[in-house]
């Protein structure tokens, strides 16, 4: 992978925060936070429990509303009442921790659901599709299979072909290996790591530190609510604060 | 004294065990159309159909259906509203079952995990095919053995149609006892036949708890 930084000049970046701040209750999680994530770039969001950085992603997509700030993201202004939904979430993909394969459907139904249904696309069309992401996340045999009969590691999968089924333009992963043993969460970050390969836009949460740190072309150290140190993946090795120190130290 | 059982009564009996087993449909069918009506309510992203909703199903719940029966039979002509002993009876069970299967749903519907509707919201379902595509599917197989269990209960509960003078299995037997006064053995009969009708069902009901509970591997050929 190439360490080059990856932002066109001239180019809008494809997310950005400015400002983002965040409540729940009296429970202050986004603290004023900013960052950028220009296209084809990789942004891991490191930091522990509770620094807020699930929430950031989450906000991403609008599972979670804002209280001030602005974020924009592929040209939609996620932060306005008026924002179009759909129109978002057909450009941004979400992986989250716990798989959430439709246990109702066969892989392959669970992946062309959303673009039959969504964007109408003909049946047979989705079907081919479905191989093809299959293919991608190294999961071609298990079309058939139902959620229940896979591991983790392959429901995992099967999840992120799901989401890429939709052509997003921006992938979001929640600590999508958090739920899975080490042995399983090796398979998943070999696909994510491909889809970085290929170029796709990626934010991913993560307690992985070697991966975060071979995958990322910028990482994004949270720490109570605030972006508390920012940088390309070598800011791991030397950090500039203390509390990063800390955090790379104690392992994880 | 009417002499003793003979097959014209029991021809009777079965007449009456028709009508229970027609009330029961009834009681189902609009029980069931009022209740998904309700579920759907009662998740509603509006404020307001929540607390109607759940404000029906608390009256329903809290009042006894013999109640909800003399009211519409007996309280409906009061104000100027004729209405048959059949139509009193399966109005009176539409309006009970649909609270009660309303909240079984709206549970079975909640307990379809959050993720899932996350899942389906990061695709770009719509809310009705959040609702259609991906959880009602997996709320139908929750709510079905409770669902079968239930359907028992309407048919035990359809005897009290007979206060309003419908003649169902239950009043069917009352007036057979009427002529031959032999409680005993009509009643025998009456619980028999009761017990004909719902067994089956329980043991329905039974089997489909312990299939849910084994996910659906099965249903799947052997690859």
């Amino acid at each position: 992978m190439s360490p080059a930084p990856t932002s066109a000049t001239g180019q809008d970046p494809a997310v950005r925060l400015s400002d983002v701040h965040k409540s729940f209750g009296t429970n202050k999680v986004l603290d004023g936070v900013s960052f950028d994530v220009p296209r084809g770039s990789v942004t891991t969001i490191i930091g522990r429990s509770g620094s807020g950085k699930s929430t950031a992603l989450r906000c991403i997509d609008r599972f979670e509303r804002i209280d001030r700030g602005e974020i924009t993201v592929c040209g939609h202004r996620v932060h306005e009442p008026s924002l179009d939904l759909r129109a978002l979430r057909l450009d941004v993909g979400i992986v989250f921790q716990s798989y959430n394969l439709f246990p109702h459907l066969t892989v392959e139904e669970n992946i062309i659901l959303a673009p039959t249904a969504v964007k109408k696309m003909p049946k047979a069309e989705a079907r081919e599709l479905a191989r093809r992401v299959l293919a991608q996340v190294g999961l071609e045999e298990k079309l058939h299979a139902y959620p229940e009969q896979l591991s983790g590691g392959q429901q995992q999968r099967g999840a992120i072909a799901r989401s890429l089924a939709m052509q997003p333009k921006v992938m979001l992963f929640d600590e999508v290996t958090s739920a899975l043993d080490p042995e399983l969460t090796g398979e998943v970050l070999k696909v994510i790591e491909q889809l970085a390969a290929d170029g796709m836009t990626m934010v991913l949460v993560t307690h992985e530190m070697a991966f975060a740190r071979g995958i990322a072309d910028q990482v994004v150290f949270m720490h109570r609510g605030k972006v508390h140190e920012i940088g390309p993946a070598a800011i791991l090795s030397s950090p500039a604060t203390q509390e990063l120190a800390q955090f790379v130290g104690t392992g994880l | 004294m009417g002499g003793s059982l003979n097959l014209n009564h029991l021809l009777f009996l079965l007449q009456g065990a028709g009508w229970t087993v027609v009330l029961s449909v009834l009681a189902l069918v609009g029980g069931g159309i009022l209740g998904f009506a309700v579920a759907l309510c009662r998740v509603s992203a509006s404020r307001a159909v929540r607390l109607v909703s759940g404000g029906y199903v608390q009256l329903i719940q809290g009042t006894p259906l013999l109640v909800i029966m003399f009211l519409t039979y007996f309280g409906l002509p009061a104000i100027g509203f004729r209405i048959s002993p059949l139509a009193a009876a399966g109005a009176s069970l539409t309006i009970y079952v649909g609270a009660y299967l309303g909240e079984i749903w709206r549970g079975a519907i909640q307990s379809v995990p959050r993720p899932q509707w996350e899942a389906a919201e990061g695709l770009a379902l719509s809310r009705t095919q959040r609702m259609t595509r991906v959880i009602l599917p997996q709320a139908v197989r929750i709510a079905t053995p409770p669902t079968v269990g239930f359907f028992v209960q309407i048919i035990k509960n359809t005897s009290l149609a007979s206060v309003v003078g419908f003649v169902e299995l239950a009043r069917s037997g009352q007036i057979i006892n009427n002529s031959l006064f032999e409680p005993f053995l009509i009643y025998s009969i009456i619980a028999v036949i009761y017990f004909v009708l719902c067994y089956p069902l329980s043991r329905l009901s039974r089997r489909l708890e312990r299939r849910a509970g084994q996910g659906r591997g099965q249903t799947l050929a052997p690859a």
